[in-house]
């Protein structure tokens, strides 16, 4: 059976010369897959700085013919400063998302992790914009594919942190504008029903791997509505009721 | 009778029989009906409902708010008709689906007046002190039209594909929050069916508001204070079968439920 062992090479190279390859991945399972993820991050050379979470609607995993969630890293480097642009020139084929993140205030690892418990060990939330960028052309991919790509893990920008106090995540309302203009809109719940719920799964995930979510560290919790390409001059922004906005100009 | 009466009378059959008609406005009928045409059919067909039902206007109902709606019928404004009381249901009601053709549901928020307001020039700042507060409300459609093949003419004047409105009864006042921000999940038999939030409503509820007071404005229709408007759906309408429980749970608003059954009245 084939190990793919050669997967996070071409990947590694798909980045740095920013050319997509063919997802080509047939046999590869989930479990191997995350595998391929870590010696794609090695090979990168850029340690970890926040953890994202893809394919987190139910639309999104009936699409993709899949019945779970998928999780990467955004590796140093890729945070978009307040008052920076997004270089879109240094990816392949850049989309944007909406999304709210957790900053955890707590270690949390185990199988049994509860969305409960991760509102318990969250110390603040933000709203976010998570940048795309799938290294198989045309975002064409499968659940294993896109794991080892990372789960297409390229840019973020984040707005400021808010604590959780007096907020339902599932109802906060979230609206999507793409150079002033009304994208898409959604609530919390379009995140596996609950964006807590989806920290839930990432921890529990980690625990089959022997690892936890540590304290400090910021998760995105997946997308609310569906990614949307962008280009050089477009301006990004998200809006999320209670928590605040963040806004993210693309340049060349 | 003129042809727009006759008209009416058919769509008010077809609603009546439950037996849905061809589009006004199919390439192959010769008709020429444009849009004032349609808003006089839709007017006739108010009348009809009256005489039959009894009840009175006690709102309005915003359609095709949302921009892929608009891009479908290849319009660049909603639609609108007046919500009768006949047609209107509490939150927890028991819609009978024998008793219409093809429904859909979509949340929305209903925003209440307190104040008349009379176009034109209403800003939707004089809109937001017009409004005493909004209400979680749950509109379900209808088309008289066969396989919902609707044009804009045949939306509006088939009551802007109006069927039942539900409502929930606590108006939430406008104080310290953003309708267009406010979140919605409606779930389906408990599970998550689609979210949005308020700016899916032609970008602000509050907005809608004036639009549809300027657009009334012509025709010497003022909103009432105690009227309601429905603002438009905040996620795509979806069908709904016998036994489904629909429920819209908002930020601020509270929830809405509506029943489905088929046969029992």
């Amino acid at each position: 059976m084939n190990d793919y062992a050669d997967l996070p090479r071409r990947l590694a190279d798909a980045i740095t010369t920013r050319t997509a390859i063919s997802p080509d991945a047939d046999e590869l399972t989930v479990s191997r897959a995350y595998e391929l993820q870590d010696e794609l991050i090695s090979l990168l050379g850029r340690a970890p700085v926040a953890a994202k979470l893809g394919l987190t609607s139910v639309a999104k995993q009936q699409q993709m013919n899949v019945d779970e969630p998928a999780y990467g890293w955004l590796l140093q480097g890729s945070h978009v400063e307040v008052g920076n642009e997004l270089a879109c020139g240094e990816l392949i084929q850049p989309r944007v998302e909406p999304e709210i993140a957790f900053l955890m205030g707590r270690d949390l690892e185990g199988p049994d992790v509860t969305a409960t418990d991760v509102l318990r060990a969250t110390e603040a939330v933000l709203p976010a914009i998570d940048v795309l960028d799938s290294r198989y052309a045309g975002y064409w991919f499968t659940l294993p594919a896109v794991v080892a790509d990372n789960v297409s893990s390229a840019r973020y920008a984040v707005g400021n942190p808010v604590p959780l106090s007096q907020i339902d995540l599932r109802l906060v309302g979230c609206v999507f504008e793409v150079d002033g203009r009304l994208v898409a809109t959604a609530a919390g719940a379009a995140i596996l029903d609950h964006p807590a719920a989806a920290v839930a799964w990432f921890v529990r995930a980690l625990a089959l791997r022997g690892r936890r979510l540590e304290a400090g560290t910021l998760v995105l919790a997946g997308a609310m509505t569906a990614a949307v390409p962008v280009s050089p001059g477009q301006v990004v922004r998200a809006t999320i009721d209670r928590i605040g906005s963040v806004e993210l100009r693309c340049g060349p | 009778m003129t042809n727009h009466e006759s008209i009416a009378e058919v769509l008010h059959h077809a609603m009546r029989t439950r037996q849905p008609i061809a589009p006004l406005t199919s390439p192959e009928s010769s008709s020429s009906l444009d849009v004032d045409d349609a808003y006089q059919i839709q007017q006739e067909m108010v009348r009809l409902i009256l005489d039959a039902d009894g009840g009175r206007p006690i709102g309005y109902k915003l359609g095709l708010t949302s921009k892929p709606m608009q891009e479908m019928l290849g319009v660049d404004q909603p639609d609108y008709a007046p919500v009768l009381s006949s047609m209107v249901f509490p939150d927890g009601h028991t819609v009978d689906l024998d008793r219409y053709i093809q429904p859909r549901v979509e949340a929305e928020i209903a925003l209440v007046l307190g104040e008349d307001l009379t176009g034109p020039g209403v800003t939707p700042m004089q809109a937001w002190r017009a409004v005493d507060g909004a209400v979680a409300a749950i509109e379900m459609v209808d088309s008289r039209i066969q396989d919902w093949k609707i044009g804009l003419v045949d939306t509006i004047s088939d009551l802007a594909s109006s069927a039942a409105t539900i409502l929930a009864s606590r108006v939430v006042p406008l104080d310290g929050w953003d309708p267009r921000l406010t979140g919605m999940v409606v779930s389906r038999n408990g599970r998550v069916a689609d979210s949005g939030a308020g700016a899916a409503a032609l970008g602000d509820p509050v907005g809608a508001v004036a639009w549809l007071a300027n657009t009334l404005a012509p025709y010497g229709v003022t909103l009432e204070a105690g009227w309601f408007v429905m603002t438009g759906a905040l996620h795509r309408a979806f069908p709904v079968e016998a036994g489904d429980v629909v429920r819209a749970d908002f930020d601020r608003l509270g929830s809405v439920t509506v029943h489905f059954t088929r046969g029992q009245s």
